[in-house]
């Protein structure tokens, strides 16, 4: 269902660019690098990173909540918005804390936006009732908000920024205050949401499993920087730096020496180029790095294998049982073996590791 | 769970209440007998000489412009902190810089510093203006720096603690303007503090002594001036009728700030329908509380 479909006219698919914009804050404080970003319409894009890498600013430079730095420009579908503020910047802006009106009640939280647009009453509660039938809260609408429970106040949240049809919605990490279970819940909701709706989207998290699950694409982001762009898969299987790598999921460092085509460590030696494949002359070293995740093992008997260690600790996760193997290089690694074998502290296992998996990346 | 605590009350917990009530009797037993005295023929000979209405009749007829007088005041007072409070407060709140926190500092001291310093430095600055320091407005200047400060926390502890900056953020994101924002969404979210203020401020202001006893002029007296003045000039019966008109006038406003705070509480301890754990902390409705802050 899109907007139209829903009588809510043209589904708004507003391209966002951002122009050499920069944040230094009034101490000094640069909080975001010179950024250049391209938003197609209706696309979904999170910026994900630690606290204080500049997300939340880059997400508030567009709301119009910050100004950039002079000389950056903020563009709506080709249209210079830089000067306007967020009043007049017809975005859907969601918050952690919700930011739900205490002295209104749901139908007045999701309708504000429409009577500070002067819409008359009779189209104004028709289009609130839709919006709360879309998010499936409508016996809500009578509710006090502090009568809601968490997940009640973000869905109410998001209608309220949805019903005045913004033409870009902005979301800061809205799923952060919600317990776990609650969070896998609304981010499903959330991405059909978006889905169907089709608008341009912005999403702000520190959480990467999120970031993984909504985003067309990703802007991994480091002290005020873009660490990459791109899709999930390319920034999990082919991350562009080390920071990113370790930024997103687990990642094991082996550190050892290369020779003829083979990387050498303690606990063993490892093939690091696909027998058959097209040759990569790599040059010997004896100070050679390799990245890899810890679902790339195969964990084997260690007579299979021509790299073993010791396990050093196993927790049973019921679909797979994460190790920690001690011994293969000089610090510890994670590895996940699927399966019914049982580990003990101390058993000496096999490593399996496909040359594709491995990963060289610069810092 | 009650009832087991019913049937385990020890002598420990009568000791206690009989201690309670004890204090309690000790501090409200002059505030009785003074009413009694107001209502009695003869104080002196004891309730035997009869009740009457006179002296209390007898303080209307002598003070009823001191009266209307505290309430002029009283209210004036509250005009003047609402309008200069209220704004003040938002600001101080919403814009956290280093002078915005010295001027919160300053315009606390006033609940610190002797009414009677405040009074000398009034009557210093400003006491040349014949006019004006014949005026009530005067005295009403006086109040307003001692209210101020009970008005501005009360309002800032319930701002600060619903979040107001994110709110009108929210409220600019659906395209409200300043005004539109401060209407619909400051104000009444502000307004059980903006109320436990009112209450505070009349309530000072009807009941302020020393400030008032130095800048009063014999046409410009308070209640509780009238009160000092009534007890040193006239027969105890009077000055004692005077406490019963007072604690008339008082008692309601008290009873009106009790309550207020109470229902604050039930409001507040009424949180989340919770069909799940969200882990946003209960958002305090402080009127009561930056009440007791101040003080």
């Amino acid at each position: 269902m899109s907007f139209g479909e829903m009588g809510f006219g043209e589904t708004p698919r507003t391209p966002v660019r951002l122009r050499g914009c920069a944040k230094t804050f009034a101490d000094g404080t640069r909080a975001l690098e010179p950024l250049d970003l391209e938003i197609a319409g209706g696309e979904t894009l999170v910026f994900l990173g630690p606290s204080g890498c500049g997300k939340t600013t880059t997400l508030r430079l567009v709301a119009g909540l910050e100004a950039p730095d002079p000389g950056g420009r903020v563009l709506f579908d080709g249209q210079d918005v830089t000067p306007l503020p967020i009043e007049k910047r017809e975005v859907g802006m969601v918050f952690q804390s919700y930011a739900l009106f205490p002295n209104m009640d749901v139908a007045g939280n999701v309708g504000y936006g429409l009577r500070v647009r002067r819409v008359a009453e009779a189209e104004r509660a028709r289009r609130v009732t839709e919006v709360l039938e879309m998010m499936a809260i409508g016996d809500l609408a009578h509710r006090r908000v502090d009568q809601l429970s968490g997940g009640q106040r973000q869905r109410v949240a998001l209608a309220r920024a949805l019903a005045v049809r913004p033409r870009v919605l902005l979301l800061d990490e809205p799923l952060t205050a919600l317990d776990a279970a609650l969070r896998e819940r609304l981010r499903v909701e959330i991405d059909a949401l978006l889905r169907r709706l089709g608008i341009t989207a912005i999403y702000v998290t520190h959480d990467q499993s999120e970031a993984m699950a909504l985003g067309d694409r990703i802007v991994v982001m480091r002290q005020g920087q873009v660490a990459q762009v791109g899709p999930p898969r390319e920034i999990y299987f082919r991350p562009a730096n080390r920071f990113v790598a370790e930024f997103i999921g687990t990642m094991n460092l082996l550190r050892g020496s290369r020779r003829d085509g083979r990387l050498h460590l303690a606990g063993g030696d490892l093939a690091l180029t696909v027998p058959g494949a097209p040759q990569q002359a790599l040059p010997d070293t004896v100070e050679a790095e390799y990245l890899f995740r810890p679902e790339a093992v195969e964990v084997t008997d260690p007579e299979d294998a021509r790299l073993s260690g010791r396990v050093a600790s196993a927790l049973f996760l019921g679909d797979r049982t994460r190790l920690v193997i001690e011994g293969v290089t000089d610090r510890p690694l994670i590895a996940e073996a699927a399966g019914r074998r049982e580990f003990s502290d101390g058993d000496r296992v096999g490593l399996t590791i496909d040359p594709r998996d491995l990963l060289r990346l610069p810092d | 769970m009650l009832r087991g605590a019913a049937q385990k009350r020890g002598w420990g917990f009568w000791a206690q209440l009989a201690f309670t009530l004890l204090v309690c009797g000790f501090l409200i037993l002059p505030a009785l007998l003074s009413m009694l005295a107001g209502i009695t023929v003869n104080f002196f000979q004891g309730l035997s000489s009869g009740l009457t209405l006179k002296w209390v009749f007898q303080v209307f007829e002598l003070y009823s412009d001191t009266l209307l007088l505290t309430l002029g005041v009283a209210l004036g007072c509250l005009c003047v902190t609402l309008l200069i409070g209220v704004p003040a407060a938002y600001v101080l709140t919403v814009r956290q810089t280093w002078l915005t926190r010295l001027i919160e500092e300053v315009v606390t001291l006033p609940v610190a510093i002797p009414g009677l310093a405040i009074a000398l430095a009034l009557l210093l600055t400003y006491g040349g203006f014949g006019e004006f320091r014949r005026s009530w407005g005067f005295i009403l200047v006086g109040h307003v720096l001692y209210t101020l400060p009970f008005m501005l926390r009360a309002v800032m502890a319930v701002l600060a603690s619903i979040d107001i900056r994110t709110l009108e953020e929210g409220a600019a994101s659906l395209g409200a303007g300043f005004w539109t924002r401060f209407f619909t969404v400051v104000l009444p979210n502000a307004r059980s503090g903006i109320l436990a203020g009112s209450l505070m401020v009349v309530t000072l202001s009807i009941g302020e002594f020393n400030l008032t006893w130095m800048l009063h002029t014999p046409l410009t007296k308070t209640l509780p001036v009238g009160l000092a003045d009534s007890y040193a000039s006239m027969r105890l019966e009077v000055g004692s009728a005077f406490t019963l008109v007072f604690f008339v006038m008082i008692v309601p406003l008290l009873v009106a700030m009790q309550t207020l705070s109470r229902l604050e509480r039930r409001a507040r301890s009424a949180r989340p329908l919770a069909d799940d754990k969200s882990r946003e902390p209960a958002a305090k409705t402080a009127g009561a509380t930056a009440v007791e802050t101040v003080r």
